[in-house]
């Protein structure tokens, strides 16, 4: 009973009850508009039909008086069918004719109607007939009618046919709604238990698609993509939690056991001082880890720390390489900046420098070639193109194998190799973040040999007004 | 330097003793308020050389006790002290009458250099003049030349602005990061020390082939120019 309630209460069922519903009040209105159409058209012949034989009789009667007359509706009145005839004389009593009785005031009031009678031979049998009645000259009332027993039949036939047809609408549709409730029921029914399973946890789970790519399917399909991106969101989410646990629990331990070392030791107050001073170099680190994790993760949530500006990222890339060089040149690199004229763009320059000091950091710190006869170099150049400006840096080292290098935009990523160097794999995850933020792009590309990572933000029109 | 009279308006007790303790061993004054009424009644009448403000305090906030002192015209220098320690936030506390701002967690040395400068702007350093001297060496704001005991020395642009703020702050500690902030107008830390290679160029220029080095590492804190001499 509830499992049919619950049908009841479909949608699909509801919307059938009320397609049924108009479409019964339309067959009535198409039924009763047919048949009062069709009664009008039997009753206009029938007036025309006594028009004319009463037309027909009147004339017999000025021709060979009543006698004539009274003769021809004998014979008339004998012969079966639906004519009626009656004539009376001024007494109102009747001398011919198959009509037994009429209401009363009926053959006072000359006209056409509507009557009820009895005919000759079937006393008690009430009738309905549409009557003529006409004055003839002397007196005499001549009537002349048609029985209506065919016209009532044609409305039963159409009366019969208007319920028996409502009552298999109403049977059709109420099975045909049950159905379609029923098909649509055992799909949603489908995705909701698959929508339970997904809240209890199993987060793999996907809804069922049909093939009819109807609005159902549809529906599934976009929550099935909806699904996805989740699933990858927390999977990223887990992951990122994950190294962030990993990443900061070292540099912890480190911390962690200096502290133990220097109270287990009884070393003189130099120990003491320098596992101290080792402690504050740690805490620095994880102070740096968490100030990088909290930039990145103001960025991605579209966090802008101040509107943007125009500013020229030639200046900028400049800056950053003035910042770098001696420790560049410390490092045995050259460091070169190529800038295009006008480079301006708009964004955040203090974001857009420390990506690129990043970017540079990173160079200069993996970037060194494989083989001794290689110059170490690195190169950063600024190009303007219509809508944005590309900065990128390039490296002549061991680059990143294609596989890698979305992967290596993630934080806490650092490959192998690397692994030997200080850092805290955030720094690529930053000038992402830092690209993203601006509507922009990072990309990685080999530069045969080495690694050349690009930034495009967007550039801004060189005719506005000139920055402070 | 000087003794400084400081007032560290802060809720946090621990950080509070801590900050107190550590600039009596310095050799300041150290008041403490717990909240910002109280700071702002004890900033009001005391004649403090350095405000050490937390940002979030309760009864009033950092900033708008900041403020109320700056629409008494009273001007001493605040230093915000703040969890929130982004850009904007930054931008935030300067503008709203704050002179530096530290996000927290610091170091002990970055903040007692900073507070230094600051109490030295308040104790007046008038536009600094023309000619920076310290010992033998001579920096001409003007001509934008040094010498060292009567020797042309070159310099790069930014090395002139490194050792420009460097002699204007002669005899204070000035840390990594307040020389990002004001030779560079960088406010992040680079990954790698950059600015300890940029020190050892100047030294090289200012100091080898002299007896008397005038450009000194502090350890744990940062760099210092002075007379080592006098």
């Amino acid at each position: 009973m509830t499992a049919l309630g619950k049908l009841f209460r479909t949608t699909a069922f509801k919307l059938s009850i009320a397609y049924l519903i108009v479409f019964a009040i339309l067959a009535g209105a198409v039924m009763f508009w047919v048949s009062s159409d069709m009664r009008r058209v039997i009753d206009e012949q029938v007036e025309a039909t006594i028009e004319a034989e009463i037309k027909g009789l009147s004339d017999l009667y000025r021709q060979g008086g009543v006698r004539r007359l009274v003769d021809i509706i004998d014979r008339r009145s004998r012969q079966p069918g639906a004519s009626l005839y009656l004539v009376t004389n001024f007494q109102g009593q009747a001398i011919a004719g198959n009509i037994l009785d009429l209401p009363a005031g009926v053959l006072t009031s000359p006209g056409i109607r509507e009557t009820a009678y009895e005919r000759v031979g079937e006393a008690g049998v009430d009738r309905r007939a549409l009557a003529r009645i006409f004055v003839l000259p002397g007196g005499f009332r001549l009537l002349v009618g048609r029985d209506l027993e065919d016209r009532e039949t044609i409305a039963r036939i159409f009366g019969r046919a208007l319920l028996t047809s409502l009552f298999w609408i109403t049977i059709i549709g109420m099975i045909g709604g049950l159905f379609v409730a029923q098909r649509v029921l055992r799909r949603v029914d489908a995705m909701n238990d698959s929508a339970q399973r997904i809240m209890e946890g199993n987060l793999a789970q996907r809804l069922p698609v049909g093939r009819s790519n109807d609005e159902l399917d549809r529906l599934a399909t976009n929550l099935n993509s909806m699904l996805e991106r989740i699933q990858e969101l927390m999977t990223g989410l887990r992951e990122v939690s994950d190294n962030i646990a990993h990443d900061l629990k070292t540099p912890l331990t480190r911390l962690r056991n200096h502290a133990e070392q220097a109270l287990r030791s009884p070393g003189s107050p130099e120990e003491h001082r320098a596992s101290l001073e080792k402690m504050i170099e740690e805490s620095d680190n994880l102070i740096g880890i968490f100030n990088s994790l909290l930039t990145i993760a103001r960025l991605e949530a579209g966090a802008e720390p101040s509107a943007p500006k125009r500013f020229d990222a030639g200046q900028v890339a400049k800056d950053v390489a003035e910042l770098y060089e001696p420790l560049a040149e410390e490092a045995g690199f050259s460091l070169t900046v190529d800038v295009d004229t006008d480079c301006w763009a708009n964004g955040n320059r203090e974001l857009v420098s420390q990506a690129l000091a990043n970017l540079v950091d990173n160079a200069l710190k993996y970037g060194a070639p494989e083989d001794a006869t290689t110059e170490r170099a690195v190169r950063m150049e600024i190009r303007r193109n219509k809508q944005a400006v590309e900065i990128s840096v390039a490296d002549r080292g061991a680059g990143i194998p294609a596989a890698d290098r979305e992967r290596v935009l993630g934080r806490f990523i650092r490959l192998e190799g690397s692994r030997s160097q200080p850092g805290s794999g955030l720094g690529l995850s930053l000038a992402a973040a830092v690209a993203r933020l601006h509507n922009g792009s990072i990309r990685l590309a080999d530069n045969a040999p080495g690694l050349r990572v690009t930034i495009a933000i967007p550039a801004a029109d060189r005719t506005a007004i000139k920055p402070d | 330097m000087s003794e400084m009279r400081i007032l560290i308006i802060e809720d946090d007790p621990e950080a509070a003793n801590y900050l107190v303790k550590a600039f009596r061993e310095a050799g300041h004054t150290a008041d403490h308020a717990a909240d910002g009424l109280a700071g702002y009644a004890r900033a009001s009448d005391g004649d403090y050389d350095v405000l050490i403000v937390d940002r979030m305090l309760p009864k009033m906030d950092g900033l708008s006790l900041i403020g109320g002192l700056r629409e008494q015209k009273i001007e001493t220098p605040v230093l915000i002290l703040s969890a929130l320690g982004q850009v904007d936030d930054r931008v935030k506390g300067l503008r709203a009458g704050g002179d530096d701002y530290l996000g927290k967690p610091y170091a002990f040395s970055e903040l007692l250099a900073r507070v230094e400068v600051l109490s030295r702007r308040k104790n007046g350093m008038p536009g600094a003049p023309t000619v920076l001297r310290i010992a033998d060496l001579e920096l001409d704001r003007l001509g934008h030349t040094l010498t060292r005991a009567g020797k042309d020395i070159p310099l790069q642009p930014r090395e002139y602005r490194l050792l420009e703020y460097l002699m204007r702050h002669a005899g204070q500690v000035v840390t990594r990061t307040m020389l990002l902030e004001h030779v560079w107008d960088y406010h992040f830390d680079p990954q790698t020390n950059v600015i300890d290679v940029h020190i050892s160029r100047l030294r090289a220029k200012i100091d080898k082939g002299f007896n008397t080095p005038l450009l000194h590492t502090v350890r744990g804190a940062g760099y210092m120019i002075r007379d080592s001499a006098r």
